[in-house]
């Protein structure tokens, strides 16, 4: 493990040097395969089904991406990473992309030198008890022993919410989501905590998830999307308006039902015919064909479809859209203009 | 050499540096070092230049700034506002006492089931084989998993030792065996506890000091003094006393089950029982073979001529045939506890919060400072590496045969 990590460092400081000046969209456009750090395994997120084909609402994104920049949604190489070797695998350029529940930080941003292009899911971190530990509130949580994943802004959090709260645990550090629920069911340890969303998922993948609660409480701000390395902002671009132009689907009522039909010939609302390539140059403007944001959309369907068939209600996951209902709908989501 | 230190004078040409047999190796080695040295300096300059493109620099300034973690083992005072240095030094602490830990572990296990792997008892020689072919062909770190799974899945949770039927319940209630640890009763050190240690290392000292002179006798004088039964009664004894005469300033703090875990008493974490169990059976497998080699070294002659002095089989062993095998048994001794002290740093494997967990993963990866940590870890390996061998050394050096 030293010795992979020592390569990694030294890989990260020669590729970064070519990298950072390279255009990664020619790479891409040149490899033909968009490489895609997701999640090692989270279900409605990032996971394989059962015939090997990774799916999910972060899959997606990368999907919408491949879609947008080689016209083919299946042509994206996806690259499972853990929480602790997702950063060095974006820097040292084994990634494009990365698109697995990772939390837009100042540090992150700044001095890991990482370009997050938006935000695909707005989470908070919560805890999950077993029902019948009688816990209803993280405040009572004194003593208990908690699974977290490590490397992650999670254990940062743990640590200031238990030191505000004057309140002790024991953390147990695990690699995984997969080792994680393994311990937290064996009773290893008495609580789970991580980005709500995924302890939806989480559950949801239980035998019995009646026999887990998640607590009310959420200690954190968790805005979860795709990132890039710094340095590239062409590439940078590419991601950032895919993922706006699968919100700014939603807002203009663009589903992968309609969009062949309001693609083929301009409509009456000249941002939809810009942003389908009916009108205006903005596929060039990106080094893209024209029709690339209709690629996107068609790959697997504007925001709101990504959101029901992965993580919606009527899913085992079941996350209600809250936060993550467009600025319309009294939630956060806001893709700037398309003009 | 004495030909190159002289020359024939006056003769030299340039063609003799590698014409010349007495130069040539001399050249070949000045070329040799003359492209490693180029080759450090050029993978040198080439990360320092690409780190420089790349925005990066080399600095160690992150060691101050608070950590923001919280570490599940800490020898020492920290709490998640401590600084990263302080997270790397609850890391080395760790790492030093499941190294020291496992080594004892080891030896011993090694020593045994080396020793009776030689037994004349067909079964139990061949049990020792059985477990060093099987221990020493699988993985370390599988070893690590597996036990570690073992004891997370057997072993109850806290919770099944509460309610009035509990599922569980603890040894001579004060021993509690669970899925996160061994909880056994700690010592409370009340005043006077001093004198009571200091009586019990005195009479450490006083068995060593025992049986040297005991040996001594009996070298002069031939007449055999009793060890085993002195030096028991030197250990228990005069502590025992003194704890008594002290008015009994050493009590015990029993854990007792309270909310989510068991608190009070001393915790031996599952990750630490793991690593220490995995890495004693699987390096005492190697031991072992190491000790049979040894014993199987010393020749049969030397056990037959004991023998015929009268002396009874335990005594050969002891007199004869061991400290002869320990010269051989030494070296490759020191290099298993090399492995143990590197093989420790998979302890993340199981949460253990080894300096490769803590500087090396949780601070690596926060901070992202890959290099700087990397550096510092692969110095501290070095460093407690080296001195594990130097030590190790000197062992050998009063054991090894006196010539001349
Ligand atoms: N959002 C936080 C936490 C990320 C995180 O812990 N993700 C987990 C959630 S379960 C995950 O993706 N696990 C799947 C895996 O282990 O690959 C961060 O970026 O640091």
């Amino acid at each position: 493990m030293k010795k992979t990590a020592f390569y990694g460092a030294l890989t990260v400081a020669g590729f970064a040097a070519s990298m950072a000046s390279a255009a990664t969209l020619d790479d891409v456009k040149e490899r033909g395969v968009l490489n895609c750090g997701v999640s090692t395994g989270l279900v409605g997120f990032a996971s394989p089904n059962a015939n090997g084909v990774w799916e999910g609402f972060d899959v997606g994104v990368c999907r919408a991406v491949a879609a947008a920049v080689l016209g083919d949604a299946e042509a994206v190489e996806f690259v499972p990473l853990t929480t602790k070797t997702r950063f060095t695998a974006l820097s040292a350029g084994e990634v494009d992309m990365l698109s697995r529940n990772t939390t837009w930080t100042f540090s992150r941003d700044v001095d890991l030198k990482l370009e997050f292009t938006g935000i695909n899911y707005y989470d908070g971190q919560g805890f999950m008890v077993p029902r019948d530990l009688g816990v209803s509130s993280a405040k009572e949580l004194d003593g208990a022993t908690v699974c977290i994943q490590t490397g992650t802004t999670t254990e940062l959090n743990l640590a200031d919410y238990f030191r505000s709260n004057n309140i002790s645990y024991e953390p147990v550090p695990i690699e995984t989501n997969a080792e994680a629920q393994q311990q937290y069911l064996a009773g290893a340890c008495d609580v789970y905590t991580t980005d709500a969303s995924a302890l939806a998922a989480t559950r949801a993948s239980f035998e019995a998830p009646g026999d887990h609660i998640v607590l009310p409480e959420i200690v954190s701000k968790e805005p979860l999307g795709p990132l890039v390395r710094h340095g590239d902002s062409d590439w940078g671009d590419v991601v950032r308006w895919t993922l706006n132009a699968l919100i700014a689907a939603e807002e203009l009522g663009v589903t992968s039902a309609n969009i062949e039909e309001l693609a083929a010939a301009p409509t009456g609302n000249p941002e939809v015919n810009r942003l389908l390539g009916t009108e205006g140059e903005l596929g060039a403007m990106l080094g893209l064909d024209a029709n690339w944001a209709v690629m996107a959309i068609s790959a697997g369907g504007n925001y709101a479809e990504l959101f029901e068939k992965n993580i919606g209600e009527n899913t085992p996951i079941g996350l209600a859209r809250g936060l993550n209902a467009q600025w319309t709908d009294g939630g956060l989501l806001y893709s700037p203009p398309f003009r | 050499m004495s030909s190159i230190t002289d020359p024939p004078q006056g003769s030299f040409r340039l063609s003799m540096l590698i014409n010349d047999t007495r130069y040539r190796s001399l050249t070949f080695q000045a070329i040799a070092a003359l492209i490693l040295a180029l080759s450090i300096w050029y993978l040198g300059n080439n990360l320092i230049q690409n780190l420089r493109q790349a925005g990066l620099n080399i600095s160690y300034n992150f060691l101050g700034n608070p950590a923001g973690y919280d570490i599940n083992q800490t020898l020492v005072e920290y709490t998640s506002r401590s600084t990263h240095a302080q997270a790397a030094l609850v890391g080395i602490l760790n790492t030093l006492l499941i190294a020291f830990l496992a080594c004892v572990m080891a030896t011993i296990f090694g020593v045994a089931a080396g020793v009776l792997r030689l037994s004349n008892n067909w079964l139990v020689s061949k049990l020792m084989g059985v477990y060093v072919e099987i221990f020493r062909n699988i993985p370390v770190l599988i070893w690590i998993i597996i036990i570690f799974t073992i004891m997370t899945a057997v072993m109850p949770a806290p919770r099944a030792f509460r309610g009035d039927e509990p599922e569980a319940t603890m040894l001579l209630n004060a021993f509690a065996f669970t899925n996160r640890g061994i909880y056994v009763p700690a010592p409370i050190w009340g005043p006077g506890s001093l004198v009571v240690v200091l009586t019990f290392l005195a009479s450490i000292v006083g068995i060593f000091a025992y049986r040297r002179y005991a040996t001594k006798t009996l070298y002069a004088t031939g007449r055999l003094l009793p060890t085993f039964w002195p030096s028991i009664g030197l250990f228990f004894v005069p502590t025992i006393l003194m704890h008594f005469i002290m008015g009994q300033p050493i009590s015990l703090d029993h854990p007792v089950l309270g909310g989510f875990n068991f608190s009070g008493g001393l915790q031996l974490g599952a990750p630490l029982i793991a690593l220490w169990f995995a890495l004693s059976i699987y390096t005492g497998a190697f031991i072992a073979e190491n000790v049979r080699a040894g014993i199987q070294a010393v020749s049969k002659g030397q056990s037959e001529a004991a023998g015929a002095l009268g002396l009874r089989s335990g005594r050969i062993m002891s007199l004869v045939v061991l400290p002869q095998a320990l010269r051989v048994i030494i070296p490759p001794l020191i290099s298993q506890y090399l492995n143990i002290t590197k093989n420790s740093s998979l302890a993340i494997a199981v949460g253990y919060a080894d300096v490769t967990a803590t500087l090396g993963g949780i601070t690596l990866n926060q901070t992202g400072r890959a290099i700087e940590c990397v550096l510092l870890l692969m110095l501290f390996y070095l460093t407690i590496s080296l001195t594990i061998s130097g030590v190790m050394n000197v062992y050998n050096n009063s054991v090894k045969l006196k010539e001349r």
